[in-house]
């Protein structure tokens, strides 16, 4: 049963927690339903398998079918210009994250504020950190992670999820993603 | 601090005999400082109070606003909580999410600053009850004038006596109590604020470790500013196992000394092996290079369980906690040695050595509290010479055969990798170990930092800690690197010769590599980033757990990076200072360019000389370990002198970053002194406080926080020349905001000329001037000055 349960043990957050993202087109409507989304992409989405792709492989796919600008923090940027892809904005994490809960930086694109920040790829610990500041320092932004563990402090999180049901998963909310 | 001096003023008079005459030996002497010859003029600020400072503070705080990441949604700091701080909510007390955060980062360094203070405090007294307060104070010979430029700086005071000291650890003591008091519910409520007395907590302790090691450079002699300090061993696989082993742990020397010299009256050093972890450690080899450093903190699991020491010694801060829990399984005894750390254990300070040395080797007591250096020392000797035989190196690792048995209890519940702080892969590892593969079990070695929270979260009750370590077994019998002792301080010659190329920006930086071993990816990466930029010149420093895991690396020639590169402050130099409380010397040799290169007044002067540091003296410190609230502290002493701080990504948890705007214009304005104009400079530094999620992102942070508003266009082209190869290298892509760090078409490094002059136009790029910078309206007038 999908549980409100944080993946490292002690990361307990508080009483406002994540909304758990149950089936893919939840997070295909919040992907639809935003104005001006960015997606967020750590280095161990280069590290991760899925069967025989990298989680960045299923990354750069939304990004691309959903429209939705990338940035690529750590050294990401590395394994996107491997895969062809050199659109993405270089940014370290915690920058990505003070700027959000500026309302009045208007993006990379300097079109306007971010409605949706989705995350993936980060270290579980850091994502957790930084998105506990956007919860409580960016009030108009809704947080969303795409890896398979339960994060707290995003809008919305998978619960725990079986690298299986991941890749499932993913690939619903890449074909939907385009509808 | 005036009230402080006045209380400090000492009025003898031996003979008075009528109203106005024949007054005699009249001694007045001002707190307990030496007779007073020093004539430097004193600054505004000296012994500042918590709020001296604020006005600078605010300034750095303006350009690098708090980004905060709070821990848990709620505060229960008192009784009126939990209160939950969502959504804008205050607590019963009326505090914000923002102050609440600020306040903890406070408490940590507070926490931090309490520690070494009182460290140094511990070290004073110990000192001068040995030596007597009059006895002199040499942290460097004749290699070393400015001896104490922190405490100059901060104090306005040139102690020169062990006695001086005790003035300023009074004033510290003082400025601690009243910082940690602005922690109460209620006591102080902007977020600003608590960050300016964060800064503030930074700044004492930065004086406090600068106490410390120069009374312990002084009194024990250990290297005084010297480059060419022994190098020594350091690894699991140094130790002579066929000795008797004594392993010190902590950070507070004494005891360790005691039990050298203990070796060396009674001719057994060559009997006895003194092995050492964390500070304590590094302390010791400053002593004496026959003392062996196993490694940093996270070494002590797996060295007590390798069954190899035979008495234990703990004395102060980041022991684990249950290492007396761990000494039992091994049937080592334990002593413990600082009031601050007793473990329940009972206090036999009184009772003669060989008594307690018969209680200890008959387990009678499994452990004992002893609460004097000297008496520690030979009984520790003792115990360690007549268990050995008997104990014969006890372990709790585990042959193969064991460890796939133990592997194949595993029901993969994956709570081990769940409270893991790294997330390894444990779980998949103890399955290919069930299966007979241990390689992936052992490969994790080199990434745990031997907390063994999995061990404890394992419903199976398997030793997943001492399966890593056991798996790794080739690995810890090749543990055999080269360590330069702590130097100290860093030499006024050292000084006058860089403090030109540094401050013109032609040695692209100093980079520090300091504090714990708490690391995402293993220590490894500490040497690694060492050799790059040492490689690239840079002046490179070491400390504490960091300077051990710098020597953790070989080449292909087994050479390690203390014995490839120098330990001269220079450029291409790799400067290990020694433990924690020696980083004083980094942030102090920063100082003494401002005076001995530059002649500014260091005395009680610091908003002055930290503008000169922050705009001209290109300095970062890399805490890629950081855990304790120590290193918080130590941090924050940095951030006040103006000098930015990267840190690995479970720096995150220290709850905020300080972020510099490199897309506001505006924030990156300094006057300059020639003719008082304001000048754009560009984001430079643009963070004060920065954790990386990669050590490749920390690498060409490092870079470009090197760059100053006072670079000249040959040293900015050169800073500029490893930030971009960095980038390139690293992150694939020439850097999409070189041309913010442009300022004149000669900052360009000419290799690089085609590519950033496109950049520069695409971007609109105007040229701008390079200012005489400050931060300070008061320095404008002040012209002529260098
Ligand atoms: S200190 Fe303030 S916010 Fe914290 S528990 Fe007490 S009342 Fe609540
Ligand atoms: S001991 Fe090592 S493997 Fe175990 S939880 Fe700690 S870091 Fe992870
Ligand atoms: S906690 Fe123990 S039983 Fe569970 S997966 Fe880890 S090693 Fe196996």
């Amino acid at each position: 049963m999908a549980t409100t349960e944080s993946w490292q043990i002690a990361e307990i957050a508080g009483p406002k927690k994540a909304t758990l993202i149950v089936k893919p087109e939840v997070a295909d409507a919040m992907i639809k339903r935003a104005k001006h989304p960015v997606l967020i992409v750590g280095h161990l989405a280069a590290e991760i398998d899925l069967d025989d792709k990298k989680m960045i492989d299923y990354l750069l796919e939304l990004a691309q079918k959903g429209n939705l600008p990338v940035i690529a923090t750590g050294h990401t940027n590395r394994d996107f210009l491997k895969r062809g892809f050199t659109k993405a904005k270089i940014m370290p994490a915690v920058e990505i994250g003070q700027r959000l809960t500026d309302p009045e930086w208007k993006g990379i694109d300097g079109k306007e504020p971010y409605d949706l920040a989705i995350f993936a790829g980060l270290p579980y610990y850091m994502e957790w950190t930084i998105l506990s500041g956007l919860k409580h320092f960016a009030p108009n932004l809704k947080t969303m992670t795409l890896d398979n563990t339960y994060q707290p402090h995003a809008s919305w999180s998978f619960p725990n999820i079986s690298v299986k049901d991941w890749i499932e998963n993913l690939k619903s909310i890449i074909e939907k993603v385009e509808e | 601090m005036e009230i402080l001096s006045r209380k400090s003023i000492n009025i003898k008079i031996k003979e008075l005999k009528s109203d106005i005459g024949n007054i005699k030996d009249l001694e007045l002497s001002i707190g307990k400082f030496s007779e007073e010859k020093w004539t430097e003029a004193e600054g505004p600020t000296p012994f500042p109070s918590i709020t001296a400072l604020r006005e600078w503070d605010k300034k750095l705080l303006d350009r690098y606003k708090p980004f905060y990441l709070p821990f848990c949604d709620l505060c229960c700091l008192c009784t009126y909580g939990k209160c939950d701080l969502t959504g804008n909510k205050r607590g019963a007390c009326g505090i914000h999410m923002s102050a609440q955060q600020s306040r903890t980062v406070l408490l940590a360094s507070c926490i931090g600053a309490a520690t070494h203070i009182s460290h140094a405090r511990e070290l004073v007294t110990y000192a001068i009850k040995k030596f007597g307060t009059d006895y002199p104070l040499d942290p460097g010979g004749l290699a070393v004038e400015v001896e104490a430029p922190i405490i100059r700086l901060v104090c306005g005071v040139k102690p020169e006596k062990l006695g001086d000291l005790e003035t300023v650890l009074d004033y510290l003591e003082n400025q601690l109590t009243q910082l940690l008091s602005v922690t109460h519910t209620g006591q102080e409520g902007n977020n600003l604020d608590f960050e300016s007395k964060v800064f503030h907590a930074g700044m004492i302790d930065q004086v406090g470790m600068e106490v410390a090691d120069i009374a312990q450079i002084s009194v024990f002699g250990f290297p005084k500013a010297d480059p060419d300090a022994p190098l020594v061993d350091l690894g699991m696989s140094v130790v002579d196992t066929k000795k008797p082993v004594i392993l010190v742990i902590g950070h507070n020397v004494p005891p360790a000394i005691q039990i050298i010299d203990y070796l060396k009256d009674k001719r057994l050093s060559e009997e006895v092996e003194v092995t050492g972890i964390c500070c304590t450690a590094i302390d010791a080899t400053r002593y004496s290079s026959k003392v062996k450093i196993i490694g940093p903190m996270s070494w002590q699991l797996r060295y007590i369980r390798s069954g190899i020491p035979d008495v234990i010694v703990v004395d102060e801060q980041c022991i684990r906690t249950d290492n007396l829990i761990e000494a039992e399984k091994i049937r080592a005894p334990f002593i413990a040695t600082s009031e601050k750390n007793c473990l329940g254990l009972p206090d036999r300070t009184r009772d003669s050595a060989d008594d307690i040395v018969a209680d200890l080797v008959s387990r009678k007591n499994l452990g004992v509290l002893i609460l004097d250096p000297e008496k520690v020392g030979e009984v520790a000797v003792k115990t360690a010479r007549a268990v050995a035989p008997k104990r014969k190196k006890s372990r709790t690792s585990l042959s193969t055969e064991e460890i796939i048995e133990q592997a194949k209890t595993c029901n993969q519940c994956k709570m081990c990798r769940r409270s893991c702080p790294n997330d390894l892969h444990i779980p998949d590892s103890m399955k290919a170990a069930g299966k007979g593969n241990i390689g992936m079990i052992g490969d994790m070695y080199e990434e745990c930092i031997g907390c063994a929270r999995c061990e404890q979260a394992c419903p199976e009750t398997i030793p997943i800690h001492n399966i890593i370590v056991s798996a790794a077994t080739q690995r810890t019998k090749n543990e055999s690197f080269r360590i330069r002792a702590g130097r100290g301080a860093i030499q006024d010659i050292e000084i006058r010769k860089v403090g030109g190329p540094i401050v013109l920006g032609e040695i692209p930086g100093i980079v520090a590599f300091v504090g714990c071993s708490n690391y995402p990816k293993g220590g490894k990466e500490v040497a690694e980033m060492c050799i790059e930029f040492a490689r690239r010149r840079y002046i490179v420093c070491t400390s504490g757990c960091a300077a051990m895991s710098a020597a953790m690396y070989k080449n292909e020639d087994g050479k390690t990076p203390y014995e490839l590169f120098p330990g001269t402050f220079d450029a291409g130099g790799i400067v290990n200072v020694g433990s924690c409380v020696a980083n004083s010397h980094i942030a102090g040799a920063a100082v003494k360019i401002a005076s001995i290169f530059a002649r500014r007044t260091l005395r009680g002067n610091y908003e002055e000389i930290a503008d000169y540091v922050y705009n001209r003296v290109g300095a970062v410190g890399v805490a890629w370990g950081a855990m304790s609230q120590k290193a918080a502290a130590i941090a924050s002493g940095f951030w006040r002198l103006g000098i930015p701080v990267v840190v690995g990504p479970h720096g995150t948890k220290y709850r905020r970053m300080l972020l510099g705007r490199a897309d506001r214009e505006q924030d990156w304005y300094v006057h300059d002194r020639r003719s008082g104009e304001k000048v754009y400079v560009g984001p430079v530094p643009e963070h004060l406080f920065f954790a990386a999620e990669t050590k490749e992102e920390a690498m060409v942070m490092i870079a470009k926080l090197c760059m100053r508003p006072n670079d000249t266009s040959k040293g900015r082209a050169i800073k500029l020349t490893h930030y971009i190869d960095l980038h390139r290298r690293l992150f694939g892509t020439t850097p999409d905001d070189a041309h913010l760090f442009v300022r004149t078409l000669t900052d360009i490094p000419i290799t690089m000329k085609e590519d950033l002059t496109k950049i520069l136009r695409e971007k609109g790029w105007k040229e701008t001037i390079i200012p005489d910078p400050t931060l300070l309206v008061n320095q404008v007038e002040k012209r002529g000055v260098r």
